[in-house]
């Protein structure tokens, strides 16, 4: 059974076992508008926590998307490259961004439940 | 502290969100969102309130006479009820502000400029028209473009000899209000000036027709991109001359060479060395938004040479890929030909190609 966890900069991870899943919030893909292009990293690369790893395009700015936690990419969603509005209709289901898999749970324990996140943007 | 539109709660009570531009809170999209409100113009009819541009009179005997001073064309000559567009230059043969002039009588004319340009435009008229028996003032008054397909049937419903209007030609009507058949993103449509007390009811009534959405500046940028045209500020400002810019049609043949209005001395030199660079549409080859600033080479190796820069960028809705807009140096390739955009230390491939991408729809009658 996952957990989702959520931070600051509007993005949500779903961690099962030493897995996690990322992709940015359903606030965030309102805020940004039409996605038109996402750039995402290489499988096999590493990521470390705060890095702008992930670069999501709308139609009127660019837009850094920071690793929430330490890891090696194990996967890319690569039906962004053709379909990157998937992002707007689904955010935190079918348009995530990477799999990663974890370089230290414990990195995950400042982050925001659901609850708190939506406090957080109100 | 950023001035705020006289029409603001109008676009707070449509849920815009609101963003900095040429000094005031602006619309910069509405809940329909940037691509949506883009294809709609395209299809329907986009209203937009450009109240940022500022209206600028001037009148008197010599109102020609300083409008030729100022800006590179024969005012005198100017039919009456057209528009023109036009710029100021500084002695230098830098663009002080791109305009629309248009003639409203035999000694009246009726400059719109750039919003962030406004203070500057006006200071630089006043001191010009020193010289002149003209007065030049500021008319505070609320600008809306209506725009696409279905602007003329709409306005019709509004002001009823306006459909008839030709592309660039203007009228008044009887309460002051100005109308010019023009606008900023590539389609048929409306520009229309009018009273404070008169805006608020005329725009409510032009929003309540099924076929009008607001649109915010968001979409205004990516049709102007697509429709080929240069804002001011990002493709053009003080450093640049207009052959660099491509504007140079605006300028009379026989003016080129020189003339009397404030820069001439320095366009014509440029003119007659030529300018080192010029300007080029671009498409990239991949799906990634090139944006103003991006720098372009000649190839995507170390050795590779820099050849200009991009000025405006973006993704384009109605092309569904990327467009943007370059100075590239005269020798860097002409339609067809590739050159490179550094994007975040990527060099992508873009093509050169002609401007406008998509075809401009304006109404020259017929």
């Amino acid at each position: 059974m996952a957990t989702v966890y959520f931070t600051e900069d509007h993005e949500w991870i779903s961690v099962d076992g030493n897995e996690a899943v990322v992709g940015i919030t359903d606030h965030a893909q309102e805020q940004l508008g039409d996605i038109v292009f996402v750039e995402l990293p290489d499988v096999g690369s590493k990521v470390a926590k705060g890095d702008a790893s992930i670069i999501v395009e709308s139609v009127k700015a660019a837009s850094d998307v920071y690793a929430p936690v330490d890891g090696e990419i194990i996967a890319a969603n690569d039906a962004l490259e053709g379909e990157p509005g998937l992002i707007n209709d689904s955010a935190q289901k079918d348009g995530w961004l990477v799999k990663l898999k974890l370089d230290d749970a414990s990195q995950l324990e400042g982050l925001m439940d659901e609850a708190a996140y939506k406090a957080m943007v109100g | 502290m950023a001035k705020q539109l006289p029409l603001k709660e109008l676009h707070v009570a449509a849920n815009a969100r609101f963003g900095p531009f040429a000094g005031y809170d602006m619309p910069i999209t509405y809940p329909l969102g940037v691509m949506k409100e883009h294809l709609h113009t395209r299809s329907a009819a986009g209203l937009f309130d450009i109240s940022h541009m500022s209206h600028i009179e001037v009148s008197g005997p010599q109102a020609a006479e300083l409008i030729s001073r100022a800006c590179p064309y024969a005012a005198s000559e100017q039919e009456l009820n057209t528009g023109r567009y036009t710029y100021m230059l500084n002695d230098q043969a830098g663009m002080i502000d791109d305009l629309i002039v248009s003639r409203l009588g035999d000694k009246r004319f009726l400059v719109v400029a750039n919003g962030a340009c406004a203070d500057k435009d006006l200071a630089h008229l006043t001191q010009l028209s020193s010289d002149f028996d003209t007065t030049v003032h500021h008319i505070p008054r609320v600008f809306l473009a209506l725009q696409g397909p279905k602007a003329a049937d709409v306005l019709a419903k509004f002001v009823a000899d306006s459909s008839s209007l030709l592309f660039m030609h203007v009228m008044e009507l009887d309460d002051g209000t100005f109308l010019s058949r023009s606008g900023y993103t590539g389609e048929d449509g409306f520009e229309i000036g009018i009273s404070l007390d008169l805006a608020e009811a005329f725009a409510k009534g032009l929003i309540a027709d099924p076929d009008v959405e607001w649109i915010g500046l968001g979409a205004r940028d990516s049709l102007r991109i697509e429709a080929g045209l240069p804002l001011y500020g990002q493709d053009m400002d003080e450093d640049t001359d207009p052959l660099t810019a491509g504007l140079i049609w605006a300028v009379p043949k026989e003016l080129r060479a020189g003339g009397s209005y404030v820069g001439s001395q320095a366009l014509g030199e440029i003119i007659a060395n030529g300018a080192s660079h010029k300007r080029a549409g671009l498409k990239p080859d991949g799906r990634a938004p090139v944006r103003g600033g991006s720098l372009l080479y000649d190839g995507d190796g170390a050795e590779a040479v820099e050849i200009g820069v991009v000025t405006s960028g973006g993704f384009g809705p109605s092309c569904g890929h990327p467009v943007a807009i370059g100075r590239i140096l005269k020798t860097a390739g002409t339609t067809g030909d590739h050159l490179f955009a550094d994007v975040r230390g990527k060099r992508l491939a873009c093509t050169i190609e002609k401007l406008p991408f998509v075809p401009r729809n304006y109404y020259r009658g017929g």
